[in-house]
């Protein structure tokens, strides 16, 4: 109501032409005319709300004021230092950056569509996490969340992201598959190949905050684009609610399907409200190329197959996406990307590509040799049970995927880890015929 | 430019410039994101309630969401934030959960359209106009102190209290929630005589005086039921959470569960007077104390005893026994006895418990619209009757007779 009016003020009048500016040079060429019809359609919500900053304030306050019935007391209001939570047990990127000060200076923001702070950590705050695994402890609300929150946000994503600073370096963004080089595997190594990301539809909430009404506002947006997917795209779309036994079973089988979180990480954010409402799963009729809807986020997009075409993979993944974000233009929507941060996402471990491709690789000697996890860690790949992130391995057989998401493109990414997978598959033969290996250079992180 | 190095990033967004600051300070988490939904009609955000068998579900109607749905308690609580809880859990086929829970004492007038009818399902046609009686004089119950120990294996009352001026569990800040913790601990520790006691914070108590609560039956753990966690009241667990109880273990508290307080006295045997009058002295001293320093339980002569879920309002109260009853329970008409005696059966693992070795768990089915001493009454002479209709069967003789009328 004070200082920070004041600013707020010098901001609107002085970064506005700015922001216009910068704006239309950020949009890609060939999306400059869609800038036109995505003022006029859908973004209603943005613009009404940039014109009804004031009156909003005000119409809180008198609706407030009617309900207060004689002999209530007045709500007690309690300082920052009261409400500053107790993070002494935890070990999250959140609680390692949330200072009394931090949370004294953000506590009383809110984003244009209301997120709070306290809503940004909750989850945080509800799951300490584990000695061994460092969760991120914080999500966003919708795309503001970044740029209000970005005094918790920027510490916690150069912690996530090995360095990575939003505040003066750059995400590259690259969906070109044809520079990839090699990418095909020998299949007696590489049992499957897989690639995966996400993708935010921007104007509206993310999980952990959207109504129901945005919830199935994404689902529509999202459901009218892939239905005009042609060719070896082509497919169809189950929503949860509505799937009969026998589709259900199918993708089961399959194993598509995807049930309501159960990992207290998600649904302590809110993202499991009013489950199966407006969720449900996309894939084409060949089986490899997949779309979640709002699950933990807008969209979940996955390619794959079986064996050690990753390369194919890839090209399938780069063409979906790209006649996904084309086919929602047409309708005046766009994905949530900013060159800071590129993709936004809802949990900021997915920020930047939001990719991780991987194999499922059997390496009998390799997986046993105690160098294995160094030269993991140099060749800047993970390696998980094939169940999934909070899987063991079973077997020899392993997870192996790209540990970077943000600083790097999608083609950097996908070449890192075929460059990768190559090297462990050349190991597993050296020691298939006795010879020794090497543990190779780290190499180097942001290109 | 000298901005970039005051705000972090330059913001690309047109619609960041107008609202950083936009509520200031009064509701530190009032509920602003209300308004986002004002953007969508009221059928764009009606919840699909077609799967639900809830008490919420059956009194919801599109029209009473839209007239509702733009109104808040004056902490921010929505329309919305009371109904989670019934959207998240569709319920059970056979068992009627309520479905929607209070944010604060507000709830109940703002909401009322909907809260309203909801109470009246499910207290047994209790309508807007009536009126509760309280009555937690001990003087007033007849007998009780007689229950046949071979049988009754241990006599328990409980209630909740909620402290006026703040938040309910499902909504309070982390700073509401301490000060809850800080009244309560302030104000147990001033009892004496046998219920004088000791408090232990969940996040502050030993190994081995967690060992200890667990032994005794009295340590609660963070809830699991997703009727509870949907509606928001495990956040920052186990923060400003603890029990107390008295040494002589015989009366319990309960800070910052499902509700403010829960308060619980019970000892083994079948002296339910005497566990009533340890109750009612306990409740009627704690609520003195709290006088004392300016604050006071939520209670208005129509709801009584104000509490976070519907289920719970008028006297919260649920008074039962551990009995044996292995004959009884399985004669053909032993639903029909419970129900004219107003009593309900539960395992004695508690609410979704089934009976083991014929051990039940009996207790009072009503909660608002009786007094205190009514419900207690109910209990004593119920099971009383059910304990001889327990010997009846034993001796072989017929308890056809011994039916009670519908009370």
């Amino acid at each position: 109501m004070t200082s920070s009016r004041g600013s707020d003020a010098y901001r609107t009048q002085y970064l506005t032409p700015f922001i216009w500016r910068k704006l239309i040079c950020f949009y890609r060429v060939k999306m400059a005319s869609s800038f036109a019809r995505i003022l006029s359609s859908k973004r209603k919500v943005g613009i009404l709300s940039l014109v009804g900053a004031g009156s909003l304030t005000v119409g809180f306050f008198l609706n407030r004021e009617q309900h207060v019935n004689a002999g209530a007391q007045v709500r007690r209001i309690y300082p920052p230092s009261a409400e500053y939570p107790d993070l002494r047990k935890h070990n999250n990127c959140m609680a390692s950056h949330l200072t009394p000060a931090v949370y004294g200076k953000l506590c009383n923001k809110t984003t244009p569509n209301g997120y709070t702070l306290d809503e940004a950590i909750q989850t945080g705050v509800d799951n300490p996490g584990h000695p061994f695994i460092k969760t991120v402890g914080m999500v966003a609300g919708d795309e503001e969340s970044y740029e209000v929150f970005a005094d918790l946000f920027n510490p916690v994503i150069k912690e996530r992201h090995n360095g990575y600073d939003p505040c003066n370096m750059k995400h590259p963004t690259d969906l070109d598959s044809s520079k990839i080089r090699g990418g095909q595997f020998d299949d007696k190594y590489v049992l499957s190949s897989r690639v995966r990301t996400g993708r935010s539809i921007r104007g509206l909430s993310l999980p952990p905050a959207c109504t129901r009404a945005e919830r199935r506002e994404v689902e529509k947006v999202v459901v009218d684009a892939l239905a005009g997917l042609k060719g070896d795209l082509a497919g169809k779309y189950y929503s949860l609610t509505q799937m009969t036994e026998q589709e259900q079973q199918q993708l089961i089988d399959d194993h598509f399907l995807f049930d309501k979180p159960v990992s207290p990480l998600l649904t302590c954010a809110g993202m499991a409200r009013d489950w199966p409402d407006a969720r449900g799963i996309w894939h084409n009729n060949e089986k490899t190329f997949l779309v979640w809807i709002n699950e933990e986020d807008h969209t979940r997009v996955i390619s794959m197959e079986k064996g050690g075409n990753m390369r194919r993979v890839f090209e399938r993944f780069c063409k979906g996406l790209q006649e996904v974000e084309r086919l929602i233009q047409e309708k005046g929507w766009e994905f949530m990307w900013n060159e800071h941060l590129g993709y936004i996402l809802t949990c900021p471990s997915n920020l930047g590509t939001g990719l991780r491709a991987g194999v499922h690789v059997t390496l009998p000697r390799l997986g046993k040799d105690p160098r294995f996890p160094k030269i993991l860690d140099n060749l800047r790949l993970q390696k998980r049970g094939t169940g999934g992130v909070d899987t063991a391995a079973v077997g020899n057989t392993f997870d192996i995927s790209n540990l970077d998401r943000l600083g790097q493109s999608e083609v950097q990414l996908v070449q890192t880890v075929i460059d990768g997978v190559n090297y462990l598959i050349e190991c597993e033969k050296k020691l298939e015929r006795g010879q020794d290996i090497k543990i190779p250079a780290p190499i180097s992180q942001f290109k | 430019m000298a901005l970039s190095s005051q705000h972090g990033c330059l913001s690309m967004n047109p619609r960041l410039l107008e609202n950083q600051c936009k509520v200031d300070a009064i509701m530190p988490f009032g509920n602003t994101h209300n308004q986002l939904k004002m953007n969508y009609t009221a059928e764009q955000e009606y919840p699909d309630l077609s799967k639900h068998n809830n008490h919420m579900a059956k009194v919801l109607t599109p029209e009473m969401y839209a007239n509702l749905r733009d109104k808040q308690t004056p902490s921010g609580f929505t329309l919305d934030d009371v109904i989670q809880t019934g959207v998240d859990n569709p319920g059970h086929p056979f068992i009627m959960t309520v479905g929607c829970v209070a944010g604060d004492e507000e709830t109940y007038e703002v909401f009322k359209d909907l809260l309203d009818p909801v109470i009246e399902d499910r207290h047994g046609g209790y309508k807007p106009t009536d009126k509760h009686k309280t009555d937690l004089n001990p003087d007033n119950l007849q007998g009780g102190d007689d229950l046949d120990p071979n049988y009754v294996l241990s006599s328990r009352v409980r209630t909740g209290r909620s402290i006026r001026g703040f938040c309910l569990p499902p909504h309070c800040s982390r700073g509401e929630r301490r000060g809850i913790e800080g009244l309560s601990v302030e104000a147990l520790g001033a009892l004496d005589g046998d219920l004088k006691g000791k408090y232990y914070a969940l996040k502050d108590m030993t190994e081995e005086e967690q060992q200890q609560l667990i032994d005794d039956h009295f340590l609660f753990d963070k809830p699991v039921s997703p009727l509870l966690l949907a509606s928001g009241m495990a956040r920052d667990w186990p923060d400003a959470r603890g029990i107390w109880h008295n040494d002589n273990k015989t009366f319990l508290v309960w800070v910052n569960e499902e509700d403010h307080l829960r308060v619980i006295s019970m000892q083994k045997g079948g002296n339910m007077k005497e566990v009533f009058n340890r109750f009612c002295t306990g409740l009627t001293k704690i609520e003195e104390l709290f006088k004392e320093k300016g604050h006071e339980f939520m209670w208005n002569e129509h709801l009584g005893y104000v509490l976070t879920c519907p289920s719970n309002l008028g006297t919260g109260l649920r008074g039962g026994v551990h009995v044996k009853l292995p004959n009884v329970s399985k004669h053909e008409k032993f639903g029909e006895i419970l129900k004219r005696l107003r009593l309900q059966k539960r395992g004695t693992g508690g609410v979704d418990t089934a009976a083991v070795g014929g051990v039940f768990d009996i207790s009072n089915a009503d909660r608002l619209g009786f007094s205190e001493v009514e419900l207690v009454q109910m209990v004593v002479d119920g099971v009383k009757l059910l304990v001889d209709m327990e010997k009846c069967l034993e001796a072989g003789q017929s308890i056809d007779d011994l039916m009670p009328e519908q009370k």
